[in-house]
């Protein structure tokens, strides 16, 4: 659990990090933080709970307990990473364990979007190119792994992979405006036009 | 591209400004929270100093933590008397309705905006919860959100999404006695898997779908973030626009008919394209029921446990997952399987309709010996329509208990959860592991009739075996 890291903030270009791999498809945000757990006001403590009870049952031996993955900052998944529940809790106890990018072969639409709006780039590897990683991963475990987003580059030693990335996504990193806020309620006056349109706000006159 | 899709037409009425990387800036016509995700987002929207822009088009209510048995304040647990107390700064702080407990109006937020007309056909409709796909079934765009998001539609109204693909599922024929809305969705998403939906909108049509009632479309629609599909809807019709007549929310006169003017023209047209097109046939769907960690992990009743050479390639891994944690050995068959916990509730099924058909099973009959079953109504609305039928005391009668409205064992926030090991059999939507509130709990979601059934006999029987006993005992 990396807690000196800081959280992200303004533009997303380069992550440097060791990584740590998940095995399974279909990982849902319920085993990622169980829903005794939301039972909070605030995320601050999410960190320490993140797969509690994956982890109480391997017993130790949970990648998030194994001791040479404890300053890891790169996760490794598979396919359907997030799926299930809604909860932003999910990325935000893997962002408060210390994760700052997610790299797999797919993700669930809204954890992918829920990353995106807390600085979590999640990147796509074609499934060869993940088993590699993986691969290498397990075999030179400890060493840095480095993302380059504008290259759209993942190097590991000597191995380098190119990954892909929502294009949405990729322009917010980019730019520093993942959190979507101040770009929102830039519109403010654009957005009173819409509502004044809508039918049913408007007694379904036209 | 799809194109003369409900969702095409619907996604461009809300459309405010196109932004980079191909995302949209879309207005939100209806926004509804609850205790759970929405504390952190008022908490941002404070230290941020900004305002919340249209205080009248949020609604919340209290639902995941309540406790179905006494809802007196406190609440015994004082971390969901936090979450509550919480909720009733924030709304009042900020000029926001909230469903209160007690008011007649509270339950679990799927139930209580469709019941009191806050859904409407041709909406943009978000909720902190994904399950919010629930309201497509009136036609409307509707989506789960995280936290952050319900930030910025609290300070914009509006929110930034990515334009879905549509898949159009067609479901052919009818669905035979003692087959339900639920057998279908789990159907569905057993056979396009529960990623099949990912990146798309699914728009379900055809005529077993035009048949159904609105509690079953909503049952339909729910679950179809469970195949992935973070929205799924069902062009409006006369069913959907009887459903809504003389709802608190809607208007009469004039306006009334002006609405329905407008939600007719909301359907897909005759020659709208999809990006996908799939058929399904409702004849051949059995009572179904998951045997597995995932809610795609699912059988019909007669079928036996799949083994893993039966799988595709993708599955097989989680298939072994589930054998263990399920405790379950390929090839064995699901019939006979002995449950421990029955629930019937959640925003999957927590309807009058859905509270009905389990009830038909009950009656006359009574709760095995040693089976803990209880029934949870979806809103105070529902416990009462159910109560001045006589359901609450029908289901009391036949060793169920009838609690309060909330959401329940479907995740387990409140007092309501399954010890070590325990099997349920469920109404809700999800079966992951440790869903239920116990690490090693496990689940099968069915039916509300399948878990009455269950209920009944102690183990997981074929519904349709207990109506045929039914019928012949009424000759």
């Amino acid at each position: 659990m990396s807690l000196s890291l800081e959280f992200p903030k303004g533009p997303i270009t380069k992550i440097k990090g060791t990584c740590l791999c998940l095995e399974g498809n279909d990982i849902d945000t319920d085993r990622i933080i169980p829903a005794r757990f939301l039972k909070c006001v605030s995320f601050k403590s999410l960190g320490d709970q993140v797969f509690a009870d994956d982890r109480k049952e391997k017993n130790g031996l949970h990648p998030f307990d194994i001791k040479a993955n404890q300053e890891a900052s790169i996760l490794l998944v598979e396919k359907n990473f997030g799926c299930g529940s809604s909860r932003e809790h999910a990325p935000q106890a893997l962002m408060r364990w210390g994760i700052r990018a997610i790299i797999g072969y797919s993700f669930a639409e809204i954890f992918h979007g829920n990353c995106i709006s807390i600085g979590i780039p999640c990147l796509t590897l074609e499934e060869y190119n993940l088993t590699c990683l993986q691969q290498i991963t397990k075999e030179k475990a400890g060493k840095n792994c480095s993302i380059n987003m504008r290259k759209r580059e993942i190097v590991y030693e000597e191995s380098k992979f190119i990954f892909s990335i929502d294009k949405g996504a990729e322009a917010m990193f980019k730019s520093g405006n993942w959190d979507a806020t101040s770009t929102l309620i830039s519109q403010l006056e654009k957005i009173k036009d819409i509502k004044a349109k809508i039918p049913y706000i408007n007694n379904f006159e036209s | 591209m799809s194109s003369g899709t409900l969702y095409d037409k619907v996604w461009d009425l809300h459309r405010i400004a196109d932004l980079p990387g191909g995302s949209t800036q879309l207005f939100v016509g209806l926004h509804l929270i609850h205790e759970v995700t929405s504390p952190q987002a008022f908490s941002a929207i404070t230290e941020k100093n900004l305002e919340v822009f249209c205080p009248e088009r949020t609604i919340a209510t209290v639902d995941h933590i309540v406790p179905t048995e006494s809802q007196a304040r406190p609440f015994l647990d004082p971390l969901a008397e936090t979450m509550l107390s919480t909720l009733e700064k924030n709304c009042k702080k900020y000029g926001i309705k909230l469903f209160e407990i007690g008011s007649g109006n509270q339950g679990i937020v799927h139930v209580i905006a469709p019941e009191s007309g806050l859904t409407q056909p041709g909406m943009t409709i978000a909720c902190g919860d994904s399950h919010t796909s629930t309201h497509g079934a009136f036609g409307a765009i509707a989506f789960g959100i995280g936290t952050s998001q319900v930030r910025d539609v609290l300070a914009s109204q509006s929110l930034a999404m990515k334009k879905l693909k549509v898949r159009r599922i067609w479901v052919n024929g009818q669905l035979e006695k003692g087959v339900f809305a639920k057998d279908l969705i789990l159907h569905i998403i057993r056979q396009l898997g529960v990623k099949g939906g990912v990146g798309y909108a699914y728009e379900f049509a055809g005529p077993a779908i035009e048949k159904m009632s609105m509690e079953e479309r909503m049952t339909i629609c729910n679950m179809a973030i469970e195949g992935g599909a973070r929205s799924g809807y069902i062009n409006p019709d006369k069913t959907t626009f009887e459903y809504l007549r003389n709802k608190p929310y809607l208007p009469k006169g004039k306006a009334w008919e002006l609405a329905v003017k407008w939600w007719e023209t909301l359907s897909s047209d005759p020659d709208a394209k999809f990006d996908d097109e799939v058929q399904f046939d409702a004849n051949n769907v059995a009572p179904t029921i998951t045997w597995g960690i995932n809610p795609g992990q699912a059988i019909s009743i007669d079928e036996l446990i799949p083994k893993k050479e039966s799988l595709g390639e993708n599955d097989r891994q989680t298939a072994e997952e589930a054998y263990l944690y399920m405790k379950l050995q390929p090839g064995e068959p699901i019939k006979g399987l002995a449950v421990d916990v029955c629930f019937i509730g959640s925003c999957t099924n927590g309807r009058l309709s859905d509270l009905k058909a389990a009830a038909k099973i009950a009656e006359n009959r009574h709760v095995a010996k040693g089976i803990k079953a209880f029934v949870v109504p979806g809103s105070e609305k529902v416990a009462r329509d159910a109560e001045a039928e006589g359901i609450d005391k029908l289901f009391m009668n036949a060793g169920f208990e009838w609690r309060k409205p909330g959401c329940s064992m479907c995740l387990a926030m409140n007092p309501d959860r399954l010890e070590g090991n325990q099997i349920s059999a469920s109404s809700s939507n999800r079966n992951f592991k440790g869903r239920q509130g116990s690490s090693k709990g496990r689940t099968l979601l069915m039916s509300p009739a399948m878990v009455a059934a269950a209920a009944i006999s102690g183990s997981v029987v074929d519904v349709r075996e207990l109506i045929a006993k039914n019928n012949t005992s009424q000759k």
